[in-house]
């Protein structure tokens, strides 16, 4: 109950958020913030609850992105069937990923990924004809979903905000669920959960594909969101920057990556205000968090707070 | 006829320095059980040092040696200060050599600029040679021989000394290897520095013939991780054999399909991970 009273308060808050800030580059900040923190918590789904640390999961937000923009420009699609159509694309590449990046576990895991996606970013770049090489593709319209025209700030973040509650929802279900549990299972004793008659690779398996279904998603948002797509969607810059949103935040915590989403985000937009050296600060960044906050700032504070709190005796 | 014999030397040009860079890599995942995402920026900053010695009219070996060793020192300062604190968490460490990679090749944006810099090779190399009735660079082949005294040079070191054989028992068991009274922790910092000097010196002696500029470290990470998974962690052998075969697959895709040559870069990879996931010539799982 105390949960959901949060998760109520925090859905009451999104919704008035853009009466409170104002000014159409902070909504457009905040819609910036929501994508990414789709994108997070997918990947969350792999390096925190089934302890498969991806380097590569740029691959479904940009596959998804180009898919959206190629099909709306070039076949002839409606926006929205070119969406939905780009979301089954990736989910099936995501599929066949899985086959290949899950013959190895840990650091090799990370390494296939890396290289998956480097694949891609190339493909991006070089095969001009279809993707624009370097110019990417640009001249996308947004949808208008039953008649709702998304063009203005509002208008998408609170699309954005629908698909941001409804991803948290599945996922946070999805943790709670027996799967979830086997997912976590598989991290943890993946030699016991097979003795007890799980098969830990299929557990596994399925997690990548919800993980790239969920990263195909805001890919989707992603390029609506931009109206253009270029390879940097699917460099290792962007990897980088989703897999430091998961751990700054806090990996296999339900709102650890959401955290991580805002403060990246925000910190870029600051950032690249007053310094054009975005990379080396985020190099900076990575560094420094994983020698003094390994395990993520939401748990970090949890700690904190729960240290603060037992002297008093409130409670055990 | 003439192209293939000047396109498989080219591509033995390019797996030499395939091979410069990704045995250090190698011997480091080896040993110290991580992929050392800095690698790339070591081998870009190292092409950068020496086009700056270049500059200040340094002899061109010996700004192949000056890179080598500044990168070699470098190194040897993120191994003992960051990695080294991070030890036993070798999910932080590989981000963390994530996080440096980022750094160093922003900071040589900021340093050098972003336009491509063409780095000249030694007088005594320029010009042309026939061989077999085709013209090859000289230089190319002066690569070729270099990149292969270099694996004798290290083949020698792990197989036939002592210290050799304490990184070949650090690769194999790394508890039993300490129990033993290896010195663990002074051999990965030495490890390390080799491979980052290497790295280093690979930029430079790369750089007459990929020049230097932003994103190499980007283009040269993935070669490096698609040679040491397809030869197989630690293993010479393996890095040698992977730079050989990366090398031509990259220089005649080039050539035959330029749209598509870095994606069929890593079918080779992906058969091996298929057919073989420890890589070629890999032992034991890291």
């Amino acid at each position: 109950v105390k949960r959901l009273a949060w998760a109520a308060g925090g859905a009451a808050a999104l919704l008035v958020l853009p009466w409170v800030i104002g000014g159409e580059y902070y909504v457009n900040l905040a819609s910036q913030v929501l994508i990414a923190a789709i994108f997070a918590m997918s990947l969350n789904l792999l390096v925190g609850y089934g302890g498969m640390t991806s380097l590569g999961h740029a691959a479904y937000l940009g596959v998804a992105a180009y898919a959206t923009a190629w099909l709306a420009l070039r076949s002839g699609l409606g926006p929205l069937a070119a969406g939905a159509a780009a979301l089954a694309i990736t989910t099936v590449m995501a599929a066949f990923y899985g086959l290949l990046a899950l013959r190895a576990s840990g650091l090799a895991f990370l390494m296939i990924t890396l290289a998956l996606g480097q694949i891609l970013w190339g493909l991006a770049y070089r095969w001009v004809s279809v993707t624009g090489g370097d110019n990417g593709l640009s001249g996308l319209a947004r949808p208008a979903p039953f008649g709702i025209d998304l063009k203005g700030a509002t208008a998408f973040y609170y699309f954005t905000l629908a698909v941001f509650c409804v991803a948290f929802s599945l996922i946070a279900m999805l943790v709670r669920s027996p799967f979830g549990a086997s997912l976590q299972g598989a991290r943890d004793q993946p030699r016991r959960m097979s003795a007890l008659g799980y098969n830990v690779w299929l557990v596994r398996w399925l997690a990548f594909v919800l993980a790239g279904f969920w990263g195909a998603v805001s890919g989707v948002l992603y390029v609506y969101y931009n109206n253009f797509i270029s390879p940097h969607a699917l460099s290792l810059t962007q990897s980088a920057e989703v897999l430091l949103m998961v751990i700054a935040g806090g990996a296999a915590t339900l709102i650890g990556p959401v955290v991580g989403a805002a403060l990246v985000v925000l910190m870029k937009n600051v950032a690249s205000a007053y310094v054009e050296r975005w990379t080396l600060l985020l190099g900076v960044i990575f560094v420094l968090i994983v020698m003094f906050v390994p395990d993520g700032l939401v748990p970090g504070a949890r700690r904190l707070y729960l240290r603060w709190r037992r002297p008093r005796g409130a409670r055990r | 006829m003439g192209f293939w014999i000047s396109q498989s030397l080219n591509s033995l040009a390019l797996g030499g320095l395939l091979f410069i860079l990704s045995a250090g890599f190698s011997l480091i995942f080896g040993l110290m059980r991580i992929p050392n995402l800095a690698h790339g920026a070591y081998f870009m900053l190292g092409a950068y040092v020496g086009l700056t010695l270049l500059r200040n009219g340094v002899n061109f070996w010996l700004a192949v040696a000056g890179a080598g060793v500044a990168i070699a020192v470098l190194g040897g300062l993120i191994e003992r200060f960051i990695l080294r604190r991070l030890a036993g968490r070798t999910l932080s460490q590989v981000l963390a050599t994530l996080g440096i990679a980022f750094i160093i090749a922003d900071a040589c944006l900021w340093i050098w600029s972003g336009d491509p810099m063409p780095l000249s090779g030694p007088a005594s190399l320029r010009g042309a040679v026939r061989v077999l009735g085709t013209n090859f660079p000289l230089y190319r082949l002066g690569v070729i021989v270099l990149a292969a005294a270099i694996a004798a040079a290290l083949w020698l070191l792990v197989e036939r000394t002592r210290i050799g054989a304490m990184v070949r028992a650090g690769v194999d068991d790394l508890d039993m290897a300490r129990a033993v009274g290896i010195p663990v922790r002074t051999l990965f910092t030495a490890v390390f520095c080799l491979g980052a000097g290497l790295a280093g010196m690979g930029g430079v002696i790369a750089g007459p013939i990929l020049s230097v500029y932003p994103g190499l470290d980007a283009d040269m990470l993935p070669l490096a991780l698609v040679v040491v998974i397809l030869g197989g962690v630690g293993s010479l052998l393996g890095a040698c054999v992977g730079s050989v075969v990366i090398g031509f697959i990259y220089t005649f895709g080039q050539a035959l399909l330029p749209d598509l040559a870095y994606v069929i870069l890593f079918l080779p990879m992906v058969i091996v991970l298929v057919a073989r996931p420890r890589g070629l010539f890999g032992r034991a799982g890291a």
